[in-house]
């Protein structure tokens, strides 16, 4: 393990393989992401991760490091561009803080809290999208997914089913559940899969559980989502 | 016209003055904001067209053509134009409505509603239009600054207005930025 590449000027050792959001992970140091989560396949869709290796653009969560790599991260136009690419997932999709069981626990919303976004600054979209509410234990509000495939990873990766994909193109990309119905309640689906704990929106919910955390008490209250990520996401990828 | 208060307007479009309230709660504070600042239009002043300001509050979304008349009255009068709260910033709740036709919000309100008498679409000329869709400040006119909440605290408004008034561009620290 004396393999090592600079981030922001830091040295960062790694091991063979290893991407460069995942060696930053484990050095303590967090790169803002969304569709990635070190337990599974990288997606590299949301490109929140994106840094500059050796002068050019890569996305921290695919790219493997590499002896020597110059990585820059929390450079301004860096966070300025995620900045924006959040405002982008908020106006594309339906996000009214307010009314959602999610607010306060939300990676997407923590992600604008770090970057300091104020507004969306862009034209939002309005374009309603199906709420599926079948299932007896699980809610799924497709106002709120931003194609991240976690839940497609989760079930297929971790809890050997299939439940979810994503369908169609561009604008009209949507997630769907594997049942012949398309109905949320048809699926293998339980409440206890990893795939429906997984989601960093909430577009899926656990049905009963919401506003039991107080505000004052939720994950993003008074620690950034990078103290949080660190934590957590190091305890789950040790451990 | 000796002094040199900095003039701030306010006003509510689709909104529900909760961001006002949560103005007010700045408290004794008020007192202090009163020494350097006088308001313009503003529900605190009943004073009905906005004159030259430098600081103009929106709290609430634009659902009708009144909204965007007052809108734009405001960005031509007022240096600096703020969207006040989720409604101005994202339509926030009004903005629900956008996912149901117009014809139909209107009907279930005056038409088929449970309870609806003498049933007919309001369509008195002194109405303001209600637009196809509720829309965020910023699709309008341009924004200056925009304050996050539903409400924004009433820290929010004060670390706001005190750093405009020392001169400092405002700066919001972690915990006072929520969207809920
Ligand atoms: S999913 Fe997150 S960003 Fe979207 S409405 Fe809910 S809390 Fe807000
Ligand atoms: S439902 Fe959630 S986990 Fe699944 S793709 Fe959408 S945002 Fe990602
Ligand atoms: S976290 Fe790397 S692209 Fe989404």
């Amino acid at each position: 393990m004396s393999k090592t590449f600079t981030l922001d000027g830091q040295p960062i050792p790694f091991s063979t393989g290893q991407t460069i959001i995942d060696a930053a992970l484990d050095a303590g140091v967090y790169i803002p992401h969304l569709c990635h989560h070190p337990d599974y396949t990288p997606h590299g869709s949301c490109k929140l991760c994106s840094v500059i290796v050796n002068g050019r653009v890569c996305s921290a969560c695919t790219f493997p490091a590499a002896e020597g790599q110059e990585v820059l991260s929390h450079t301004d136009e860096l966070n300025e561009d995620r900045r924006r690419i959040t405002q982008m997932l908020f106006v594309e999709g339906n996000h009214l803080c307010p009314g959602c069981e999610k607010s306060g626990d939300c990676k997407l919303q923590a992600v604008g809290y770090y970057l300091g976004m104020h507004d969306n600054h862009f034209v939002h979209f309005f374009s309603p999208r199906k709420l599926d509410a079948s299932h007896p234990d699980v809610l799924l509000d497709l106002n709120r997914c931003i194609f991240c495939t976690l839940c497609v990873r989760a079930s297929r990766e971790k809890d050997g089913k299939d439940v979810f994909a994503i369908s169609g193109r561009g604008i009209n990309k949507h997630l769907i559940a594997n049942s012949a119905s398309g109905l949320l309640k048809d699926t293998d689906l339980e409440a206890s899969d990893r795939a429906a704990h997984i989601c960093p929106t909430g577009a899926i919910l656990i049905k009963r559980t919401g506003y039991t955390t107080p505000i004052g008490a939720r994950d993003y209250d008074h620690q950034t989502i990078a103290e949080v990520s660190l934590e957590r996401e190091r305890e789950t990828h040790d451990g | 016209m000796t002094d040199k208060k900095l003039k701030i307007a306010t006003v509510s479009l689709a909104g529900c003055f909760g961001c006002h309230m949560s103005f007010l709660d700045i408290d004794e504070r008020i007192m202090e904001l009163a020494e350097v600042a006088e308001f313009d239009r503003s529900p605190l002043t009943d004073i009905e067209h906005c004159g030259n300001c430098d600081i103009g509050l929106i709290e609430g979304g634009i659902c009708n053509s009144e909204n965007v008349h007052t809108l734009r009255e405001f960005r031509r009068h007022c240096k600096i134009l703020v969207a006040v709260g989720a409604c101005a910033i994202n339509g926030g709740l009004p903005a629900y409505r956008n996912y149901i036709p117009l014809e139909e919000c209107l009907g279930e309100s005056y038409l088929d509603g449970i309870g609806v008498e003498n049933p007919q679409i309001p369509s008195d000329p002194e109405l303001p239009l209600l637009l196809n869709k509720v829309r965020p400040i910023h699709e309008i006119v341009k924004i200056d600054y925009s304050l996050p909440g539903c409400p924004p605290s009433a820290d929010v408004f004060w670390k706001f207005l005190t750093d405009l008034l020392a001169g400092r561009e405002p700066v919001l620290p972690y915990e006072l930025i929520h969207y809920d």
